[in-house]
C-alpha cells in the first residue's frame, strides 16, 4: 500500500491517479481514501478548535482592543462605543514631562542587561571544560536553582540583605569602617540591583542552550587543532566559540524582541517612590496609570509605543543579523 | 603557547606536536585548575545567598539581625517556622497556589496538547495557516490594558479563572509540542490506524498521548512553575483575600511591609505590628515558598533541560 496524498485541501477532487494506474476499482479504492483523509481532517480541527479559540479570544480580540489607545475609553460606552481621538494620548504622552524619564529607565535597563549577555557563554565554555562529571552535574544543578526561586521571594531576599540595619551586606560594609547604604530606595542602586539579581537568578539556566551547542561540536576539530599544537584556551577560541556563534545571534535577536519589555514585574516590586526616578519604566508606568489610576485609553497608548518600538527592534536587529552574519529568525 | 606549525615540514610536525604536546599538557594543568577555582567561585557566589536563606530561617532572628550568622545557624531556633505555620494567610495562600497550579496546568495541557498533535499531521489542510495564526501571537501583543479590559468583560474578574485562563496556551508551548509529536508519532502509525477506522480523536487518545509521556511532563512542568511563581496576574486581578496565592501573601509579607519599614513611611499600628512579624518570619517564609520547587527540580531536570532545547531549536 502507497501512502495516501499527503495534502487533501477540502473539496478538492482526488487526485487523478498517476499513469499505469487506471484501472476503475483502483481509482475507487483512491477517491475511499481520500475521502477518508479528508473525514480525519474535520477530528483533526475538533482537535485544534479550543486553541485556535483560545488565541482568538486572549491575543486577537486584545490585538483589536488596542485600538482603545485611538478612543477615549469610557467604561459605560465599552470598546466600541468611545469615540475616536486620535493620536490625542500619544501626543500627551510625548509632551509629558515624564516621557524621556521613562524612555530612559526603559533603554538603560534593557541595554545593561543585554550587555551582560556574555556571562552565561562564559560559564557554559568553562562547565564544558570540566572533566569531573560529579563536579560538573553538581555545578549545574545548584547554578539552576535560583531559575526556580519566584521574583517575589529574590526581591524579598534583596530587601533582607540590603536592608540598612539588619541586612547582611550593610553588616559587610559596616564592618569595613563604611556608612551603611540605603540601597532600595537609592536610585543610584536600583539598576545594579535589578540586573545583578536577574543574573543571578538566570545565570545557570542561560547556560542550558549553549552546553547543548558545545556538546555537539566534532571532537574531530578538537583532534585537529590539538595536533596543530593549540592550547586548551586556544581551542576554546577558534573551535568552541565559532561553533556556538549561531546559537548566540538567534539568542541575541530575540533579546532585542522584548527590549522593551524589560521584567518590569520585577521593577514593580521593586519600585518605591525614593528610587523612582531610576526605577519608574514605560510598562509599570502603564499598570499604575491603567489599572491603579483607570486611565485605560492612555495607558494602552504608552502600552502600545512600546509594543511598536519592540517590533521595529526585532524586525531591525533581525534585518542587521541577515546581512552580517548568516542566522535569522526568517 | 602559540602555534607555528603550519610552515613545517611532516616530519617536523610530528616532533613539534610532541613537544607541544608535553607542554600543553603542563598548559592544561593549569588551566583545569584556574578553570575548576572559577567555577567554584561561581557556585559559592551563586548558592550563598541560598544558604544563607536556609541557615538564618533557623536561627535565632536577633542573631541574624544583629551580623552574628554567616556559615552555620547560631542558637538554632524553630520559631520562624513556627509562627509561618499559624500564618492563616500564608496557608489560604498555598491552598489556593496548589488548587490553581493543578488547575492551570490541566487546562494547558488540554489545550496544547491536542492542538500540537493536529498541527504534527501533514495531512491537515491548511495546518501551516493555522501554526502561522498561533505564531503571529508571538510577535504582536494586544498589551496589558486590552488584556485586561477583556478579562472583565468575561466576568473572570476575582476568580480562579483570571490567574489560570488568560496565559493557559502560549506558542512556545504549542510549538514545541508540535516538535515533539513530529518526530515521536510516525505518520505512519496515523495512517495505519486510519486504514484500520479509527478516527483522529481517537489515534490522538489512543496511540499519540500514551507515547508522549516525555512531552507531557514537560509541559506542565513549564507551566506549573511559571504558575507557582506568577504574581502579577494574580494582582492585578484578584482582590478578594480568601483568593489570594501564595505569592501574593509573600509579596505583603516581604515587600510591602519592608519597604515601608525601610522608607520610614506608613506608621500605622497595624504595620508596625506586620514589620515585626515580618521581620521574624521573612527566612522561614522565603524557605517554605521555594522548598517544593528547589526540592523536586534536580529529579526532573532532564524534562526541563528538554523543554529549553526543543524550544530553542523552534524557537
Amino acid at each position: 500500500m502507497t501512502a495516501p496524498p499527503a495534502v487533501s485541501a477540502p473539496g478538492a477532487a482526488p487526485e487523478s491517479p498517476p499513469i499505469g494506474d487506471r484501472t476503475p476499482v483502483r481509482a475507487a479504492s483512491r477517491r475511499r481514501r481520500a475521502k477518508r483523509a479528508l473525514r480525519g481532517s474535520w477530528q483533526l480541527y475538533v482537535l485544534v478548535a479550543p486553541a485556535v479559540l483560545f488565541f482568538l479570544i486572549f491575543n486577537y480580540v486584545p490585538m483589536y482592543g488596542a485600538q482603545i489607545a485611538f478612543r477615549d475609553f469610557i467604561a459605560s460606552d465599552g470598546i466600541w462605543g468611545s469615540s475616536w481621538v486620535g493620536f490625542e494620548h500619544f501626543e500627551r504622552f510625548f509632551d509629558s514631562y515624564y516621557f524621556w524619564r521613562l524612555l530612559r529607565n526603559t533603554l538603560v535597563l534593557s541595554l545593561y542587561q543585554l550587555l551582560l549577555f556574555p556571562l552565561p557563554i562564559i560559564l557554559a565554555l568553562a562547565l564544558n571544560e570540566v572533566k569531573n562529571h560529579v563536579f560538573k552535574r553538581f555545578a549545574q544543578t545548584l547554578t539552576y536553582a535560583p531559575h526556580f526561586v519566584s521574583l517575589v521571594v529574590v526581591v524579598g531576599m534583596l530587601f533582607a540583605f540590603m536592608d540598612p540595619r539588619t541586612g547582611l551586606i550593610n553588616h559587610v560594609i559596616e564592618l569595613i569602617g563604611l556608612e551603611p547604604i540605603q540601597f532600595m530606595q537609592d536610585p543610584g542602586w536600583f539598576r545594579h540591583l535589578y540586573v545583578w539579581s536577574g543574573v543571578w537568578q538566570s545565570l545557570g539556566w542561560s547556560t542550558i542552550i549553549y552546553l547543548a551547542a558545545l556538546a555537539g561540536v566534532n571532537p574531530e576539530l578538537h583532534q585537529a587543532a590539538q595536533v596543530d599544537g593549540a592550547n586548551r584556551l586556544q581551542r576554546i577560541r577558534h573551535v568552541n566559540i565559532p561553533a556556538i556563534m549561531p546559537t548566540v545571534v538567534i539568542l541575541l535577536i530575540l533579546d532585542f524582541g522584548s527590549f522593551m519589555a524589560v521584567g518590569f514585574e520585577k521593577a514593580l516590586l521593586m519600585n518605591n517612590s525614593l528610587n523612582a526616578e531610576a526605577s519608574d519604566i514605560i510598562q509599570t508606568f502603564v499598570y499604575e496609570t491603567g489599572l491603579l489610576e483607570g486611565q485605560y485609553s492612555y495607558a494602552a497608548a504608552v502600552g502600545l509605543f512600546d509594543s511598536v518600538i519592540n517590533i521595529i527592534l526585532l524586525v531591525g536587529v533581525n534585518q542587521l543579523a541577515r546581512r552580517y552574519s548568516e542566522n535569522s529568525l526568517w | 603557547m602559540t602555534s607555528s606549525t603550519s610552515a613545517s615540514s611532516a616530519s617536523d610536525t610530528v616532533r613539534r606536536s610532541r613537544r607541544h604536546s608535553r607542554l600543553t599538557s603542563h598548559d592544561d594543568r593549569w588551566f583545569d585548575r584556574l578553570n575548576t577555582a572559577f567555577l567554584i567561585v561561581v557556585v559559592l557566589v551563586i548558592g550563598y545567598p541560598l544558604w544563607f536563606v536556609l541557615i538564618a530561617s533557623v536561627s535565632d532572628p536577633h542573631a541574624v539581625e544583629t551580623g552574628r550568622v554567616w556559615l552555620w545557624p547560631v542558637d538554632l531556633n524553630l520559631d520562624g517556622y513556627a509562627r509561618v505555620f499559624a500564618q492563616g494567610s500564608i496557608w489560604v495562600g498555598y491552598r489556593n497556589t496548589v488548587v490553581y497550579t493543578l488547575v492551570g496546568v490541566a487546562l494547558h495541557l488540554l489545550l496544547v496538547l491536542p492542538c500540537a498533535y493536529a498541527l504534527s499531521r501533514r495531512n491537515m489542510a491548511g495546518r501551516t495557516a493555522v501554526t502561522w495564526y498561533i505564531l503571529f501571537t508571538m510577535l504582536f501583543s494586544g498589551g496589558l490594558i486590552p488584556t485586561y479590559l477583556v478579562v472583565k468583560d468575561l466576568g473572570m474578574l476575582d476568580t480562579i479563572w483570571a490567574v489560570v485562563v488568560p496565559g493557559a496556551a502560549g506558542a512556545w508551548s504549542v510549538l514545541v509540542g508540535r516538535a515533539f509529536f513530529t518526530q515521536s508519532v510516525p505518520e505512519e502509525l496515523a495512517e495505519a490506524a486510519t486504514v484500520d477506522g479509527a478516527g483522529d480523536i481517537q489515534i490522538f487518545l489512543r496511540i499519540a498521548i500514551p507515547l508522549s509521556a516525555p512531552i507531557i511532563a514537560t509541559l506542565a512542568l513549564f507551566h506549573g512553575v511559571g504558575l507557582w511563581n506568577e504574581y502579577f496576574r494574580a494582582l492585578i486581578y484578584l482582590s478578594d483575600r480568601d483568593k489570594y496565592t501564595l505569592q501574593l501573601v509573600l509579596r505583603e509579607l516581604l515587600v510591602v511591609s519592608q519597604e515601608t519599614s525601610q522608607s520610614g513611611a506608613g506608621e500605622a499600628g497595624s504595620l508596625i505590628e506586620q514589620q515585626r512579624l515580618a521581620s521574624l518570619i521573612k527566612y522561614a517564609t522565603m524557605i517554605v515558598a521555594s522548598l517544593p520547587l528547589l526540592i523536586v527540580y534536580p529529579f526532573l531536570q532532564r524534562f526541563f533541560t528538554q523543554g529549553v532545547l526543543i524550544g530553542s531549536v523552534k524557537g
